[in-house]
């Protein structure tokens, strides 16, 4: 946990409810119930969570666009709900949808935007920077998913906010332009504006976050660094975490004899083997001197940390819901 | 795409005023509604088969001096009824559809500012539309009373509100599909029969009752009586005035923006 220094995003206790929804018999349904969190000037922060975990509706009540059941929002010191033009024209905000119009072609949808402002960006840079002149003459409706995803930033940051809220900022990108978009939020970052986005996907946290709080059902389940969610639950073990060894051999080889019982072996298709558990360097002495004596070389060998996939699921847990 | 070009992050300077962001709305509303083909087919081309086909044919023979004078204020009112309700109410259900309400009400444009374009847009589209049928009902020989302009575009105005705000309500509370489907329907049902084109007194009995209380009849009857007469009937006017403000109201209180 940590102290806000000079956040422009504090939510507390926030609960949403929607409906009456008739199949819960006409109730309300609580998406959200009493999530707290705060984003801080300058960082990256991110809202990780499964689908339906009320990532967005938080995100959405932050905004404006949904009234809240109950808690408190402020925003750049006011309250989303009843602010005005002013506070919109210092936050940018990128649907998961889009909500861009399909029969406008990019240029002049995204000058028309920038209309809106005192003080837009300017345009070319933008145009440029997220290669939305390669696709200029075509019509938003014909655009590609990415394309659509690089628009739609584009249109977020046109305002040159103070705050952006990237909702799913990474979904549908190829990974040319996932590089150059990830590229553009981390120098906005550290020209100092405040992001706040939300993924389900962990590498992208892990990728661009300084801080994540992971939501389920509604609610935090867990908040921290990349680092420390890394080493949730390991502390114990004097800086020893989970890793995984990943390599391809010859099939059927009987690991075990090796390196003892302790760790956990899968030979997931024949050749490509996993080890993964608490690997101490002892573990991989004994299986390269197995090697060696057997004069086994691998094909191919990689060795990775506990990834944030791994807390997330440890926390969440392992069940589809 | 390059990774040099730094987008800068300069002091914020705050929205552009109010009027300019509405203006801009609505600048941008008229050029999407214009280049819709289908809208101008519904906006334009629609009307102008009825002004053409009610001058040619003997349907509204005996109620006046010549049938273009009374078939003018009629076509005028279905143009307010074409863009208002079914042309902006389709364009507004399918913007809610694709997000496009909900992402600009997030920039300083707002919810009001957005509602405001499309008001501009509608009176923008109608001034084109009454340019268009006056000066083909001029070259049929259309002769209104002077004294009638002024009220009749005044009505013309309260109708295209009476519209919007029902075009809105239909599209702030169904899906886009169901507001293809009922706005349109009522466009062809009180274009026919609503009293807006044919004046009620060539109506089915049953109907003639009705259409004075349905803002089709209302602005239809009272176009007429403007521009053939040079009089405002102030029932009518009442009529239109209830049809603005209750689902004004109702969009108000039921429209959703997702």
């Amino acid at each position: 946990m940590r102290s806000p220094e000079s956040p422009v995003l504090t939510i507390d206790g926030l609960i949403k409810d929607v409906g009456p929804l008739a199949s819960l018999d006409g109730k309300m349904l609580r998406v959200v119930s009493g999530l707290s969190m705060f984003a801080e000037r300058g960082q990256i922060t991110a809202l990780l969570g499964a689908n339906g975990a009320g990532k967005t509706t938080t995100l959405e009540c932050a905004q404006g666009l949904q009234k809240r059941t109950g808690g408190r929002i402020d925003l750049l010191g006011e309250d989303p709900d009843t602010a005005g033009a002013n506070l919109r024209s210092r936050v940018g905000v990128m649907l998961q949808d889009g909500g861009l119009p399909p029969s406008a072609r990019p240029i002049p949808l995204l000058r028309h935007i920038a209309g809106m402002y005192q003080s837009p960006l300017p345009l070319d840079g933008i145009i440029e920077r997220l290669g939305i002149d390669t696709f200029s003459r075509t019509g938003v409706r014909r655009l590609s998913g990415g394309q659509k995803q690089r628009l739609s930033l584009a249109a977020a940051l046109i305002g040159n906010p103070e705050v952006l809220f990237l909702d799913e900022p990474s979904a549908g990108l190829d990974p040319q332009s996932r590089q150059v978009v990830f590229e553009l939020i981390a120098e906005l970052r550290d020209a100092g504006m405040g992001i706040i986005l939300t993924t389900h996907l962990m590498d992208d946290a892990q990728r661009l976050a300084d801080y994540v709080y992971i939501i389920d059902a509604g609610r935090n389940v867990a908040e921290g660094t990349v680092a420390d969610l890394l080493s949730h639950g390991h502390e114990a073990m004097d800086g020893v975490t989970e890793r995984t060894l990943f390599f391809d051999a010859p099939a059927g080889l009987d690991i075990a004899a090796a390196i003892g019982n302790e760790l956990t072996i899968t030979e997931s298709r024949a050749g490509s083997y996993a080890i993964a558990g608490t690997l101490t360097p002892e573990h991989l002495a004994k299986l390269t001197a197995w090697w060696a004596e057997k004069g086994i070389m691998p094909a191919s060998l990689r060795l990775e940390a506990r990834s944030l996939e791994d807390v997330f699921l440890d926390i969440s847990g392992r069940d589809i819901r | 795409m390059t990774g040099g070009t730094p987008v800068l992050n300069t002091p914020h300077a705050g929205p552009a005023p109010l009027m300019r962001r509405i203006l801009l709305q609505g600048r941008y509303e008229t050029l999407t509604m214009i280049r819709n083909g289908e809208q101008l087919i519904l906006a334009v081309i629609m009307p102008l088969l009825a002004l053409v086909g009610l001058t040619v044919t003997p349907l509204l023979d005996g109620l006046g001096a010549n049938r273009v004078d009374i078939a003018t204020p009629g076509v005028l009112a279905l143009c307010a009824m074409s863009t208002a309700f079914t042309g902006q109410g389709i364009a507004t259900g399918f913007d809610r559809r694709y997000g496009v309400l909900r992402f600009l009400s997030t920039t300083p444009l707002g919810r009001t500012g957005l509602i405001a374009g499309k008001i501009i847009a509608v009176l923008a589209v109608l001034v084109l539309q009454v340019l268009v049928i006056g000066a083909v009902a001029a070259l049929l020989g259309w002769h209104p009373r002077p004294e009638g302009w002024l009220p009749g575009l005044g009505l013309l105005v309260l109708g295209a509100a009476a519209f919007t705000a029902l075009g809105l309500l239909v599209a702030g509370t169904v899906r886009p599909e169901a507001t293809l489907a009922i706005t349109n329907l009522l466009w062809i049902l009180l274009g026919a029969l609503g009293g807006i084109v044919v004046p009620a007194e060539r109506l089915p009995d049953l109907a003639q009752n009705i259409v004075h209380f349905l803002p089709s009849g209302a602005l239809g009857q009272s176009l007429r009586d403007a521009f053939l007469h040079g009089n405002v009937s102030l029932p009518y006017v009442l009529v239109l005035l209830l049809w603005t403000v209750v689902p004004g109201a109702a969009a108000v209180r039921w429209f959703k923006w997702n």
